[in-house]
């Protein structure tokens, strides 16, 4: 969400889900609804029964391509070449927002100058898409009255992942898409409370409600709540601290609730880091990959069995109820504490409301936000005090960037890390089943879940699969250059020529042992949605 | 008073609401109850069962409320002698070919069928007649339908066309012998079925039930504990239903301002891992190749110390925190206020930025 970030001020999305039925036109890109959010559908669905128009921009033939006005079948990576060749389209034709770009944006014409540069006959080389359907979707955006963005994992699994979420603000701002209801860009991640995690403060970088850490004011502040000197220095990301593991450089990690070394891609490098820490500590409900290179592992809760908040992808914060009690007798909010209090800083919470008080005290963004409050009302931040009733809609008088203006940021296409060659033709995009759910461990142990989809399946087009002379059903080896698992295939013209397609949900056919190291250097983000690989009978 | 208000009498007392509602919105958002059985607020008015016939003064026949919208001054009566009968009538039609299973069905209690038999005390009996004999259809992981159940209210099949557009479901049959199916009787897993329950969510009577749920407890014995999905970033809201400290079912939260009842596969049937066999229990802590159960004191105590330790001989650079995007926000506040006062370090992040 860095990207988001930078061009307009605040790493969310910007308006309501329930905003979404009256929306005219819907630019769906790298995200596949149906699949990843059902529900989200199902608001976007709506909008196409009442008449909204759609441009899909998706190496896959999902769902919602299939029903498109237009779909965009850009190549794996090129998504920056297509944004900017629709800008440029619509600086060419005269259907930007001159008003709005005038009066709310700054940078522009550094954006003019870089996107002339992306003419249709440069765009559709670098994309793979057809002059025409660019500029047809270039034209249902700009011409619509309520026109919202809708991205995926699609756009921000890349190596220039926060560089692609630029380019799609660059867009909106053009035709001035932005700080209206049913007009905006919304953003769908990954893990349920990605949102809240980002905004409550573990970036090594700032505190928590994205309060940077050089802003003293702030840190004085949190100086006085917590009874310490805070260090001024920027901390390690994650994907640094586990390189620095690798150099002997960094010693100890307390991993809370994830599973690096089966999500991450090049997952023999995250194992080689974690064997080479002194001490590590992993929290979980169940073992994973990770835990295998624990020194401590702790039981964690699940959500049914802890009280606490989730904030989901439209910045709304909800309550998480205890429903039964720890199946090992503790959460991890009280574990955090009694860690703390042994290791000489005392902390200490009768309930998680006082956690959200604290919050409330030090984070501007949930300042109106308790317990209290969301038992009788469902909030969006910001919600600065107490009063406040929440906000539906993003930046409608002001962008939250100094000045209150949105800023352009001119782009280059990059390209994939990793991009196929005649050792290694196909390119591998990985991404989510409806069924499961990140590495499996939860959905693979809801029995009538596992008879539905109980494997890993290779998804290939027909045309490549003759080629290959392999069938439905057939098991192949898929290996790129840093491993090799075998999968069952499965024929089907989802895929396109050319891309092979797998989910990361199961430990037996760990796909990311193929995905490849090249990472977003803004965020971290790995690249899992496009590396080369090759395939063998 | 604005353009988009208009003022009507419902029972004689006089409400104001918003130009468009139809009568039965307006007659909830006042407090008066009207029956209904085809109706749902994820739907489009579809005005089938007309048990929520209303009388509207100056018109000859009773209009239903759910597909009627308000006008200027309208006066409508929602309880009389004839609606009564009317609504007696439809009750027992539909009674007189249901399987008399109050007793075993697992809808009992909140079923809208057996409350409106009960509110308008009618049994079926005075309509004799034919009744369906119909197998029961249940061959995939998570859908009991038992057709015999069924009131042809047509909500199933909605929902599955209009809102999740699977396509999954529709009528089947002729005449008397109409009733939801997919096509050729085929198993869901075989018609496209997401297995998102939104069709078990609607339905009204016991034709449709969760699979997993079955004997697991009935309304009255169960707790609801409100609460927001673990799984992704829509934030549903749903019920979990607990019997004895532990969660046997997810049902609908239809008040919830994202999902308004709606689910998918995850969220209303991913809920066994909570009470799997493979959760960690205790503490585990390393010797050599395997790990020992520990107490929390001995596994804390443990942690405290090889921390403090690095710390000591590494400086306090060498240790940080991976936070868990799936950890509530009170955790990932702490965890961050962990490293920085503990650790005395910023280095704390989000593991997977996804
Ligand atoms: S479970 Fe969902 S997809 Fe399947 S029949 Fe019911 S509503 Fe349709
Ligand atoms: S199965 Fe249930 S929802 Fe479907 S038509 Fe019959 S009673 Fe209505
Ligand atoms: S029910 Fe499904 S769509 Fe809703 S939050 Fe859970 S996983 Fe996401």
């Amino acid at each position: 969400m860095a990207g988001l970030a930078t061009s307009l001020g605040a790493g969310a999305a910007t308006n309501s889900l329930a905003q979404m039925p009256d929306i005219d036109m819907l630019f769906l890109f790298g995200s596949n609804p149906t699949e990843a959010h059902p529900i989200v559908s199902f608001y976007l669905k709506k909008a196409l029964r009442n008449g909204a128009k759609l441009v899909v921009g998706d190496p896959r033939k999902t769902w919602m391509a299939r029903r498109a006005d237009v779909w965009l079948n850009l190549r794996p990576g090129s998504n920056i070449a297509l944004l900017n060749g629709m800008v440029n389209v619509i600086l060419q034709e005269g259907w930007e927002n001159r008003e709005f770009i005038e009066k709310r944006t700054e940078g522009f014409e550094e954006l003019k100058k870089k996107v002339k540069e992306y003419d249709l006959e440069t765009v559709e080389k670098l994309t793979g898409v057809s002059k025409g359907n660019i500029i047809e979707a270039a034209r249902l955006y700009s011409h619509a009255d309520k026109a919202m963005i809708v991205y995926g994992l699609g756009v921000t699994e890349h190596q220039t992942g926060t560089e692609n979420a630029m380019a799609i603000a660059n867009l909106a701002l053009v035709c001035g898409h932005l700080g209206r209801p049913s007009t905006g860009i919304m953003a769908l991640r990954g893990q349920n409370n990605v949102q809240g995690a980002s905004d409550l403060g573990p970036l090594p970088s700032s505190f928590p409600g994205y309060q940077a850490m050089s802003n003293t004011g702030a840190r004085e502040k949190f100086e006085k709540a917590w009874g310490v000197t805070l260090s001024t220095e920027i901390g390690l990301k994650s994907v640094e601290m586990l390189e620095k593991a690798c150099e002997g450089k960094f010693k100890g990690i307390f991993i809370l609730g994830e599973d690096p070394a089966q999500t991450d891609p090049n997952i023999n490098e995250v194992r080689k880091a974690l064997d080479s820490l002194e001490f590590l500590v992993v929290q979980d409900i169940f073992h994973t990959e990770t835990t295998k290179h624990a020194h401590v592992i702790l039981p964690g809760a699940s959500f049914a069995e802890k009280d606490g908040t989730f904030t989901n992808g439209e910045r709304r914060v909800q309550r998480v109820r205890k429903a039964v009690e720890p199946i090992a007798g503790k959460a991890e909010w009280q574990v955090i504490c009694e860690i703390a209090t042994r290791m000489g800083y005392p902390m200490s919470y009768r309930h998680p409301s006082e956690i959200m008080d604290e919050i409330a005290s030090l984070t501007p963004i949930y300042g109106g936000i308790s317990y209290a409050r969301l038992e009788k009302e469902s909030l969006q931040w910001p919600c600065p005090t107490k009063d406040h009733p929440g906000t539906t809609t993003l930046y409608t008088d002001l962008f939250s960037r100094p000045g209150g203006l949105a800023k352009f940021m001119a782009l280059d296409h990059k390209g994939s890390g990793e991009t196929p060659d005649s050792e290694y033709p196909y390119v591998l995009i990985t991404g989510r089943v409806r069924e499961h759910y990140n590495n499996g461990s939860m959905t693979r142990r809801s029995p009538g879940i596992m008879e539905l989809v109980p494997e890993e399946l290779l998804e290939i087009n027909a045309e490549d699969a003759m080629k290959l002379k392999i069938k439905n059903g057939d098991k192949v080896s898929v290996s790129s250059r840093r491993g090799k698992i075998k999968v069952k295939v499965k024929v089907t013209d989802r895929s396109q020529p050319g891309n092979v397609f797998l989910t990361f949900h199961f430990p037996e056919a760990l796909s990311n042992l193929l995905t490849s190291e090249h990472k977003d250097p803004i965020t971290g983000t790995p690249e899992y949605k496009s590396c080369a690989v090759k395939i063998e009978k | 008073m604005s353009d988009h208000k208009v003022k009507i009498k419902i029972n004689g007392t006089e409400i104001c609401c918003n130009r468009g509602d139809t009568i039965l919105k307006a007659a909830r958002m006042a407090g008066v109850r009207i029956p209904t059985l085809c109706h749902d607020d994820r739907l489009e008015p579809y005005g089938g069962c007309r048990l929520c016939s209303v009388e509207v003064k100056g018109v000859p026949r009773l209009l239903p409320a759910c597909t009627t919208p308000v006008a200027r001054k309208m006066e409508v009566i929602t309880e009389s002698e004839t609606i009564t009968r009317i609504r007696k009538r439809i009750v027992s039609l539909m009674l007189s070919n249901h399987p008399n299973d109050c007793m075993r069905c697992e809808k009992a209690g909140e079923c809208a069928l057996q409350d409106l038999a009960y509110q308008y005390g009618v049994d079926g009996s005075e309509y004799g007649g034919e009744r369906w004999d119909l197998p029961i259809r249940q061959a995939n992981p998570f859908i009991v339908y038992d057709p015999n159940k069924c009131v042809t209210c047509g909500r199933c099949i909605r929902i599955c066309n209009e809102v999740v557009m699977a396509g999954t479901i529709d009528w089947v049959g002729r005449g008397f012998h109409t009733y939801p199916d997919t096509a050729f009787r085929k198993p869901r897993s075989l018609s496209n079925c997401e297995f998102c329950g939104q069709c078990v969510s609607t339905c009204p009577t016991g034709a449709l039930i969760d699979k997993k749920g079955r004997g697991k407890g009935r309304v009255n014995e169960l707790t609801r504990v409100k609460t927001t999905c673990g799984y992704c970033g829509t934030g549903c809201n749903f019920f979990l239903n607990v019997k004895d400290g532990k969660v046997v079912k997810v049902t609908s939260d239809y008040d919830a301002p994202v999902n308004h009842g709606n689910l998918c596969i995850k969220g209303r049937y991913g809920y066994e891992f909570i009470h799997s066999a493979d959760r960690i229990k205790t503490p585990l802590i390393r010797r050599g190749d395997s790990f020992h159960e520990a107490t929390w004191d001995e596994a804390l105590d443990l942690i405290a110390d090889k921390f403090t330790g690095l710390i000591k001989k590494y400086g306090n650079k060498s240790v940080g925190a991976f936070s868990s995007s799936r950890c509530t926000n009170e955790e990932n506040f702490l965890i961050a206020k962990f490293a920085r006062t503990v650790f005395r370090n910023n280095n704390v992040d989000n593991c997977a930025r996804v």
